[in-house]
């Protein structure tokens, strides 16, 4: 239990993901079906296989579907993501092995597996982050393809409603961080401001101006 | 308009492009460089506290939001069966579905 290089066998570490991964295939499904309009067939697939970030991904095609500027998609998309740095960081020690070895094995930790992976005395298990980043990896790679796939019988999104697809989906991914006060704080001031800039700001920049928000974090202790 | 599908095209690359090389970075970043220091609490805090706000305001924003303007629409609806859903414990394929769905309805209507 003790030694550094963990405690979970690779099936094991996958089957405990199992469930997850099939809310992640879905997930990727609805990245496929709504980025096809946007980005074409095979784009949707390689951004899935690179980035592996479903928020950011989301967030990056909303803004374009909405008009905003492709430098405007690409901020709000990295600062989405710059919550991997501190979620880096608390990994790190428990990452052997070479510099290249680390830096892939970093690329497979994502919340999910950042949350499976905690030993409960502030360690991560190195196995547990591969496995069941390798079966969600798969699972959202495979799903963007899917997506695809069925994105092309679909026909006109906003017909079907799918328009709403994209709140729907962000409210999901938002749901489980709302235990916490200042989360709530957070995303109520960051919904508020994304609000009011809108009539006046071009598309995009109020959802990177909400960003402020997260300085509700600064105060507190 | 060619011109525009082929625009679309571009950007959609340069944000698969620009998008992944800094996320696999900041991914990278603290088991490449730091190997095991901690980070300051406080600005662990502030960063944990992005995607809740980001997430809340592209809720907000993909809800109520039209061309430099706030509307009411269908989506609304859409939005407010889609939390029923998620306090149901749905999995985000029923989700979408359900949101889709139920905007689809009201705008039959």
């Amino acid at each position: 239990m003790e030694e550094p290089g963990g405690s979970v066998s690779f099936a094991q570490g996958a089957r405990r993901v199992v469930p997850f991964s099939i809310a992640v295939l879905g997930f990727g499904m609805s990245f496929g079906v709504l980025a096809r309009p946007e980005m074409g067939a095979v784009a949707p697939i390689v951004m899935s296989a690179t980035t592996f970030a479903g928020s950011a991904q989301f967030a990056a095609i909303s803004i374009l579907n909405a008009g905003g500027t492709l430098a405007a998609a690409v901020v709000a998309a990295i600062l989405l993501n710059v919550r991997y740095g501190p979620i880096g960081v608390s990994v790190a020690p428990s990452l052997r092995g070479s510099r290249w070895s680390r830096f892939l094995r970093a690329q497979l930790v994502v919340d999910e597996t950042w949350a499976l992976s905690a030993d409960g005395r502030g360690g991560h298990d190195p196995n547990m982050i591969v496995a069941a980043g390798l079966v969600l990896y798969a699972a959202w790679v495979g799903g963007t393809a899917i997506g695809v796939l069925f994105g092309d019988l679909i026909g006109d999104p906003a017909r079907l409603g799918l328009d709403a697809a994209f709140p729907a989906l962000f409210l999901a991914l938002l749901t489980p961080s709302l235990n916490r006060a200042e989360a709530r704080i957070a995303a109520v001031l960051g919904a508020a401001i994304a609000l009011a800039l809108t009539p006046i700001a071009p598309p995009g920049v109020p959802i990177i101006a909400a960003s402020v928000a997260c300085l509700v974090g600064w105060r507190r202790s | 308009m060619p011109g525009g599908v082929a625009a679309v095209v571009t950007d959609a690359w340069w944000v698969v492009v620009l998008v992944g090389g800094a996320t696999m970075a900041i991914k990278g970043a603290g088991p490449v460089l730091l190997g095991g220091r901690p980070m300051p609490e406080r600005a662990a805090r502030v960063i944990g506290l992005l995607a809740p706000a980001l997430l809340a305001a592209l809720v907000a924003i993909n809800t109520f939001g039209a061309e430099r303007a706030l509307v009411l629409d269908e989506r609304a609806l859409g939005v407010a069966a889609a939390a029923v859903a998620i306090a149901f414990k749905a999995p985000p394929l029923v989700v979408v579905v359900v949101a889709a769905v139920v905007t689809a309805i009201a705008r039959a209507l």
